[in-house]
């Protein structure tokens, strides 16, 4: 908690050294320290095959290393669209990316693996598998194909498994486990690979409070430690609480990105979702007071607030 | 699997294929008792005896146990890739094709020549054959989907049966008998000669597929998951398939389609020690080894003196298998 007031001081950065404001050419690398660049990237275009619109459309974002930024956008917006790009699964059609002021195409999967910890959106064990064996994994990028697991690698597992609170389950089948212990188990594979980096596609969908506050307390430990976080979700409440930063997308592009505060605005997400909302701020206690929160209003507040507009349809049978 | 963990059982399989092969060179219309067989394989005994066991039944054995190995890796190898546990290279019709391949080989170079060419064919149509299924599939739909994938091998396995009887009607009396032998497998023309091709091929294969167990391991959780976690996608699956087909492709090419000895054998692996590939593929390569040498031990006596195809064994005993997975999965 002390940790984070430190972090939540300086998320009121200047202006000049937020995201999208200073776009850098890929390769470019800033001086390291506060403020360097984890992710990086220019003009960015991506159509599906067949797509009558561009999912991402002229995006150019700077991710900045050791702090924890937070995509967020409507259903379709292009989020995970724009995290695939980020990570090199998905080929831009235009634009560039870059990684800590390199080219993404100038680095190896191997190479990648070492740097950014992944935890995709979906995965299905397809054939039976321990949990200290889903773990384990993340060390691949550490031994390939040939070197037997060193006391270091058991280590990192058995580090990784005791931080996300599974080691209890390392003996149990993945298919056994609940929504939350099988999400704690992906993001201790992460943590064994020792990346400097995190990279997350809704990693708490369908959790439970408990399971998804105690993943985003993790990811906030994870950059106060010094490490980057990037993720995808839909939980505004909990990036405005949790993320140094925010991206807003809507329909492929990006239309605001800075501190909660600043992208968490009523007006703002009432266009983008579609919803109106209005901002609250978190009674506390704690680190959290006063963080924005947003509140989806129902449509009857809705329809009430059109009839106080002049000249809005109104629904009312007066 | 850690690796001390993992040498036990694979010790115990290995004893297990072993026990398999001797028993597989004692049993048949000259019984041999384990006495003689040790006194046989010392270089004394029986000169008649000597000769059936060194001749006939060890190149016989050998190459069975050499066949059931390369299958059921290749089994186990295109279960990860195609992250399906039913996938395995005869009802994926990768052997059809391989038959295919090495049918016409046959017939357009004639029998017993350039034998070392007939695996290479079988190859060609192995490859061609994984191509077209995973083509149908995606037209279908979507490739992974289990259902879309069985009927695509299915179908192609159909059309290549077509293929194999259509060119061995127009061959010739001798060849025609021969399609039994394609399309059921058999191993009784087994030689040394044979034997040492088959093991040319399939050896230095095994070891390939085996040094993919890693990225494997990794393949089973979803391509995007392997490549977070380091894995070179083409590469690894280019090698993987490459192998897998080269597999059922030797093994065809040596004794015809033998069915289901993929699925059983991996499986029976998964059950008692789980899905590490470090361990499930050469444990697959022993286990698959002393499977087939029982199933064509059994092919041999169960009707004697009449010899049954060994694929008609193996699947007797894969069918039930394969309903058995299905219904599993599907509840």
């Amino acid at each position: 908690m002390r940790m984070r007031n430190a972090k939540r001081g300086m998320r009121n950065r200047p202006a000049g050294a937020a995201g999208t404001s200073t776009p850098l050419r890929s390769g470019e690398r800033r001086p390291g320290g506060e403020g360097a660049t984890a992710w990086c990237c220019t003009g960015l275009s991506f159509r599906y095959p067949g797509a009558a619109a561009s999912a991402i459309d002229e995006v150019s974002i700077e991710v900045l290393a050791r702090e924890c930024t937070a995509i967020i956008g409507p259903n379709g917006s292009g989020k995970s669209t724009l995290l695939r790009l980020l990570l090199g699964t998905l080929e831009p059609q235009a634009g560039s990316v870059g990684f800590s002021g390199r080219p993404l195409g100038e680095w190896s999967r191997h190479e990648l693996a070492r740097a950014i910890g992944v935890v995709p959106q979906r995965e299905e064990e397809v054939f039976p598998l321990t949990v200290r064996e889903l773990v384990a994994m993340g060390r691949y990028p550490h031994l390939g194909r040939w070197r037997g697991e060193a006391a270091a690698d058991r280590d990192a597992v058995s580090a990784a498994m005791r931080r996300c609170d599974v080691a209890p389950l390392a003996e149990r089948l993945m298919d056994t486990l609940s929504g939350g212990e099988r999400q704690r188990a992906r993001l201790a594979r992460a943590l064994a690979q020792q990346p400097g980096a995190f990279a997350l596609d809704e990693p708490t969908t369908s959790l439970d409070v408990r399971h998804e506050m105690g993943i985003f307390e993790l990811l906030r430990a994870l950059a106060d430690g010094g490490a980057t976080v990037l993720l995808v979700t839909h939980n505004l409440n909990l990036a405005a609480r949790f993320a140094d930063r925010l991206l807003l997308l809507e329909r492929g592009r990006i239309v605001a990105s800075g501190p909660p505060a600043a992208v968490l605005e009523s007006q703002l997400l009432e266009r983008v979702y579609g919803w109106p909302v209005r901002i609250g701020q978190h009674p506390g206690p704690g680190a959290d007071a006063g963080a924005p929160q947003v509140v989806p209003l129902t449509n009857r507040e809705r329809a009430g607030a059109e009839r106080l507009q002049p000249g809005a349809n109104s629904t009312s049978r007066h | 699997m850690s690796r001390t963990r993992s040498a036990a059982p694979l010790l115990l399989l290995a004893l297990v294929a072993l026990a398999a092969l001797a028993l597989s060179v004692s049993v048949g219309a000259v019984a041999v008792r384990p006495a003689e067989l040790v006194r046989v394989l010392a270089g004394g005994g029986d000169p008649a005896t000597a000769a059936i066991i060194r001749e006939l039944r060890l190149p016989r054995a050998v190459q069975a146990g050499l066949i059931g190995g390369a299958l059921a890796v290749s089994g186990a190898t295109f279960q990860a890739l195609l992250r399906n546990p039913l996938a395995e290279p005869y009802v994926l019709g990768v052997s059809g094709g391989a038959a295919v391949g090495a049918v016409a080989v046959t017939l357009l170079a004639g029998p017993a020549r350039l034998p070392w060419l007939v695996p290479v064919a079988a190859f060609a149509g192995a490859a061609g054959a994984i191509l077209l299924v995973l083509r149908i599939a995606a037209s279908a739909g979507r490739v992974m989907d289990t259902r879309v994938l069985l009927l695509a091998g299915v179908v192609a396995g159909a059309f290549f049966n077509a293929c194999i009887l259509l060119a061995l009607v127009f061959a010739d009396a001798e060849s025609f008998r021969s399609a039994i032998f394609w399309m059921m497998g058999s191993v009784s023309g087994a030689g040394w000669g044979g034997t040492a091709l088959l093991a040319l091929y399939a050896l230095p294969v095994m070891a390939l597929i085996l040094s993919l167990a890693r990225p494997l391991n990794l393949l089973a959780l979803g391509d995007d998951t392997a490549a977070y976690l380091g894995v070179s996608l083409q590469r690894t699956k280019l090698l993987a398939y490459a192998g897998a087909s080269m597999l059922a492709a030797a093994a065809v090419a040596a004794a015809g389609v033998i069915g289901f000895v993929g699925l059983v054998v991996p499986h029976a692996i998964r059950l008692l020690w789980g899905s590490d590939h470090q361990f499930l593929l050469p444990a697959s390569a022993l286990l698959g080894a002393a499977f087939l040498m029982l199933a064509d031990a059994l092919a041999r006596t169960a009707a004697a003196p009449t010899e049954i195809p060994v694929g008609v064994i193996t699947a007797f005993i894969g069918v039930p298998f394969f309903v058995w997975l299905l219904r599993r999965r599907a509840a």
